[in-house]
C-alpha cells in the first residue's frame, strides 16, 4: 500500500461536515491502484454499555431495543438470552415459539425496508423508493402491504412495532390467545404469496461482478434456520458455543470510526448477515424458501454480495413459513414469564439480526445489578469486511468516472445493510485519485 | 399527487444523535406514506431517499439529540433553513437515554465502551434541540406515535396549531378501559405522570408504564412517588424508573434523584 499523498487526518474533519451525522466512506486511489480505504462511522457515541452499568437485570430488554429503532427486537432478544444465560434460567416451549415468531416479524419488517426503501431504488438509478413507485408502483404498493403485515404481527405479541413493550427477562408481560394468532394466519398467507413475488422481482436484478471470499459465520440452530438461538459456527471451521465468543473474536477501536472494529482472533476479518446464513444454513430453509430461491438461480455457495437482496427475500419467505407453522402449532403457555432467581453470574446471548450476529454479555452482582456489558453489533464485525469489499469492488472498476464509481462504492456498502444506529442510507465517497 | 410540481411544501428530516425509530415511523405510515409523499416535496430525508434538494425548507422534523460540537451547529444551520422545525421523540425533545451522561463523568463512559477515547470528540452532555434553537413544535414518544406525527404533519402543512392533547396516560387507559394496574395489582406504574400518546399501551399488557413518552403538563411527581412507594417499589427502583428514556427532562431529571429533591 502506497501512500503518494500525504495522508492527511484533516480530510476526516472536512468529511465530517458533509456527512451530516451518519457515515462516510474515503477512498484512496494511488496510480491506479486501491491504497487506503475507510468506512467512516461517524455517528455520535450514545453510551449504553457505559450507563447499562448499575441498572437492574430487568432492565436491557427496554434500554438496548433504543440501540436501533429498526431491529429493537434483535437486542431485546440477544439481552434476554445473555441475562437468562447468567441466571441460569431457560425458556423453553411455547414461550420460545412466541419469541421466535416475534423475531420473525421483525425480519418481515426490516428486510422488506432494507430491500425496497434502502437498495432496491440503487438498482434502477433512483433515488428512493417514492421515485421507484414512479415507475413501479405495484411493488412499492406492494412492499408496503408486506411491511405492515410484519409490523403488525410485531404489535400483536410486542405491543409496539418500534421498541416493543411486551418483552421481559424470561419471557413476555402478556401473550397472545391462539384465536389471536389464528385470526392473524390469513394476513400471513397473503404475506406469503407477496413475498414469493419480491423474490422474483430482486432474483432477476443485474448483479455487477464480485466475488469475495471473507470468512462466514452464523448462528446454526440443529432442525431451524437459525434465528433465536444455535451454535455460532464458520466455513473457517469456527463452531463454539455463546459463552465462547469472547474466546474467539476481538474488538478494536480504530481511529476513523465510532464502531469498533471486530476480528477472529486466529484470522481476522469475517462477514456476518445474510450471505453468511444463507451459506451456512441453506439445508434449513423451508421447502417453499429453497423452492424459490432455486427458481432464480440463487445457490448456497453464492459469494456476491450484490446478491445479498435476493437473500433477504429468500429470508423473507422463509420466515412468513416459519411463522405459519408457528402459529398453527401454537398452544397458549399457562404462564407469560418463567420467574427469574436473582443471582450474580456472567451470560452470553447470540441471536440473528436481520443484519447479523448480534452478540450481547453481561456481568451480574449477586442483588441482580449490572456490573459490565459488552454488545457486538453486526456492523461492527463487518466493518472491516466490507471495507475489503470497497477495495475489491474499486479496483475491479477503475476505470469507471468518479460519480460512478461512488454510486456503486455506495451500493456495496449497501449491500450489507450497515446499521449505523441503525440504517444509515447515505454514505458520502471521498474519491483521492493520485 | 395532484399539486403541480414545484408548488408542494419542502419537507426535510434531520437526525441527530438517535436509533432512527422516529424517522423510521414516517416510513411505517404504510398506508398514507405514498399520499403524503404526493403532497410534500421531500427534500432531504436520507433514511429514505439520497436526493439532496437545498433549503430552506417549510417544515423540518428533526430527530435526536446534540452530543457533539458539530451537530450543535449543525442544528442552528437546520434552523435558519426551516419555516418551521418540530422535534420528533424523547431525544429531539428532551435528550433522549444519552443524556443518561449527564449525570455523570462522560469520561468515564468513553473508557468503558473505548480502549482509546482520545480518537472521539463528544460533547460532555445529550440536549433536548430546545437548548440550541427555537422549536415550534415538540412531539414526544420514545418512539413518536404515528397518528400523533400524521396530525403535526398535516396541521403544519396546513398552517394550524397540532391537536395534541397534553393529558396523562392514565386518560387513554379509561379510554381503552384498561383496569387501573397501580391500584387493581400494586404494579408501579408511571401512567399518572406521563403524556399521552401511546393509547396505554403497556397496562393493556399487563405492565405499568415506564414512561416513554415523558412527562405531561404539570404532573406531580412527588405524590406519585408516594403512591410508587406504598405498592413496595425500593427508593433505587424509583430513581431509576424515572431516569430512562426522557431522563434529561423536568421534573423526571430531579424526581430521579432522591438525593437532589427538597
Amino acid at each position: 500500500m502506497t501512500h503518494k499523498a500525504k495522508p492527511s487526518r484533516t480530510l476526516t474533519t472536512e468529511e465530517l461536515a458533509r456527512v451530516e451525522g451518519e457515515g462516510a466512506m474515503r477512498v484512496e486511489i494511488h496510480e491506479g491502484t486501491v491504497g487506503r480505504v475507510e468506512l467512516n462511522i461517524y455517528e455520535p457515541p450514545r453510551f449504553f454499555e457505559g450507563f447499562l452499568r448499575g441498572r437492574r437485570y430487568s432492565e436491557p430488554p427496554d434500554i438496548t431495543a433504543r440501540i436501533c429503532g429498526i431491529c429493537p427486537v434483535a437486542y431485546q432478544m440477544s439481552a434476554c438470552r445473555a441475562i437468562e444465560d447468567a441466571l441460569g434460567l431457560e425458556v423453553n416451549g411455547q414461550l420460545r415459539e412466541l419469541r421466535r415468531l416475534l423475531y420473525c416479524a421483525e425480519w418481515i419488517e426490516s428486510h422488506i425496508l432494507h430491500i425496497h426503501f434502502l437498495h432496491l431504488p440503487d438498482f434502477f438509478g433512483l433515488d428512493s423508493a417514492i421515485d421507484l413507485a414512479g415507475i413501479n408502483r405495484p411493488a412499492v404498493e406492494r412492499a408496503l402491504a408486506l411491511k405492515k403485515i410484519g409490523n403488525e404481527l410485531l404489535e400483536l405479541i410486542g405491543g409496539r412495532a418500534i421498541h416493543p413493550i411486551n418483552v421481559q427477562v424470561g419471557g413476555f408481560y402478556k401473550v397472545p390467545t391462539r384465536r389471536e394468532l389464528l385470526a392473524f394466519r390469513p394476513k400471513l398467507e397473503h404475506a406469503r404469496d407477496m413475498a414469493a413475488e419480491v423474490v422474483e422481482l430482486v432474483g432477476g436484478l443485474d448483479f455487477p461482478e464480485l466475488e469475495v471470499d471473507h470468512e462466514m459465520v452464523a448462528l446454526r440452530h440443529p432442525t431451524e434456520y437459525a434465528i433465536l438461538d444455535g451454535r455460532i459456527i464458520s466455513d473457517g471451521g469456527l463452531d463454539i458455543t455463546d459463552q465462547e465468543y469472547p474466546e474467539h473474536f476481538v474488538e478494536e477501536h480504530v481511529e476513523h470510526s465510532t464502531a469498533l472494529h471486530s476480528r477472529i482472533r486466529a484470522r481476522g476479518t469475517y462477514l456476518v448477515g445474510p450471505l453468511a446464513r444463507f451459506r451456512l444454513n441453506f439445508d434449513r430453509l423451508t421447502t417453499v424458501a429453497a423452492d424459490a430461491a432455486g427458481a432464480v438461480g440463487l445457490t448456497a455457495d453464492c459469494s456476491n454480495p450484490f446478491r445479498s437482496i435476493v437473500v433477504r427475500a429468500v429470508e423473507t419467505l422463509d420466515v412468513i413459513e416459519v411463522g405459519l407453522a408457528i402459529v398453527d402449532a401454537y398452544d397458549e403457555p399457562d404462564r407469560p414469564y418463567l420467574e427469574a432467581t436473582i443471582g450474580g453470574g456472567t451470560g452470553h446471548g447470540a441471536t440473528e439480526a436481520p443484519r447479523g450476529l448480534l452478540y450481547h454479555r453481561y456481568k451480574l452482582s449477586d442483588d441482580g445489578v449490572i456490573t459490565d456489558a459488552v454488545i457486538t453489533p453486526p456492523t461492527s464485525q463487518n466493518q472491516a469486511a466490507i471495507e475489503d469489499d470497497l477495495t475489491r469492488y474499486v479496483q475491479a472498476n477503475i476505470g469507471l468516472d468518479d460519480e460512478e464509481l461512488r454510486k456503486g462504492a455506495e451500493v456495496t456498502i449497501r449491500n450489507h445493510d450497515p446499521c449505523i444506529s441503525c440504517a444509515t442510507h447515505f454514505l458520502d465517497l471521498t474519491v483521492v485519485r493520485t | 399527487m395532484n399539486n403541480r410540481s414545484g408548488s408542494r411544501p419542502k419537507l426535510a428530516v434531520w437526525k441527530f444523535a438517535s436509533c432512527d425509530g422516529c424517522q423510521l415511523t414516517l416510513l411505517d405510515c404504510e398506508d398514507e406514506l405514498l399520499e403524503v409523499a404526493g403532497r410534500v416535496e421531500i427534500a432531504h430525508f436520507l433514511e429514505a431517499s439520497s436526493a439532496r434538494v437545498a433549503g430552506p425548507f417549510d417544515l423540518s422534523l428533526v430527530e435526536g439529540s446534540i452530543t457533539t460540537a458539530h451537530d450543535a451547529d449543525r442544528i442552528r444551520k437546520v434552523r435558519a433553513e426551516s419555516k418551521s422545525l418540530v422535534t420528533i421523540g424523547a431525544c429531539a425533545t428532551a435528550g433522549g437515554i444519552q443524556a443518561l451522561r449527564n449525570f455523570t463523568d462522560v469520561d468515564e463512559f468513553l473508557s468503558v465502551v473505548y480502549a482509546t477515547p482520545s480518537f472521539l470528540s463528544t460533547l460532555g452532555t445529550s440536549t433536548p434541540i430546545s437548548d440550541h434553537v427555537p422549536v415550534d413544535f415538540e412531539l414526544r414518544g420514545c418512539p413518536i406515535d404515528k397518528r400523533q406525527l400524521l396530525e403535526v404533519i398535516g396541521a403544519f402543512l396546513a398552517g394550524r396549531k397540532p391537536n395534541v392533547r397534553d393529558h396523562c396516560v392514565c386518560v387513554e387507559c379509561k379510554q381503552r378501559g384498561n383496569p387501573c394496574v397501580l391500584v387493581a395489582h400494586g404494579t408501579p406504574c408511571l401512567g399518572p405522570v406521563t403524556h399521552a400518546g401511546c393509547g396505554g399501551l403497556c397496562p393493556a399488557f399487563n405492565r405499568g408504564c415506564y414512561g416513554c413518552f415523558g412527562p405531561m403538563e404539570s404532573p406531580n411527581v412527588e405524590s406519585l412517588i408516594g403512591a410508587l412507594t406504598e405498592v413496595g417499589m425500593p427508593a433505587e427502583d424509583v430513581d431509576r424508573v424515572f431516569h430512562t428514556f426522557n431522563a434529561w427532562s423536568e421534573p423526571f431529571r430531579t424526581a430521579g434523584r432522591r438525593e437532589e429533591r427538597p
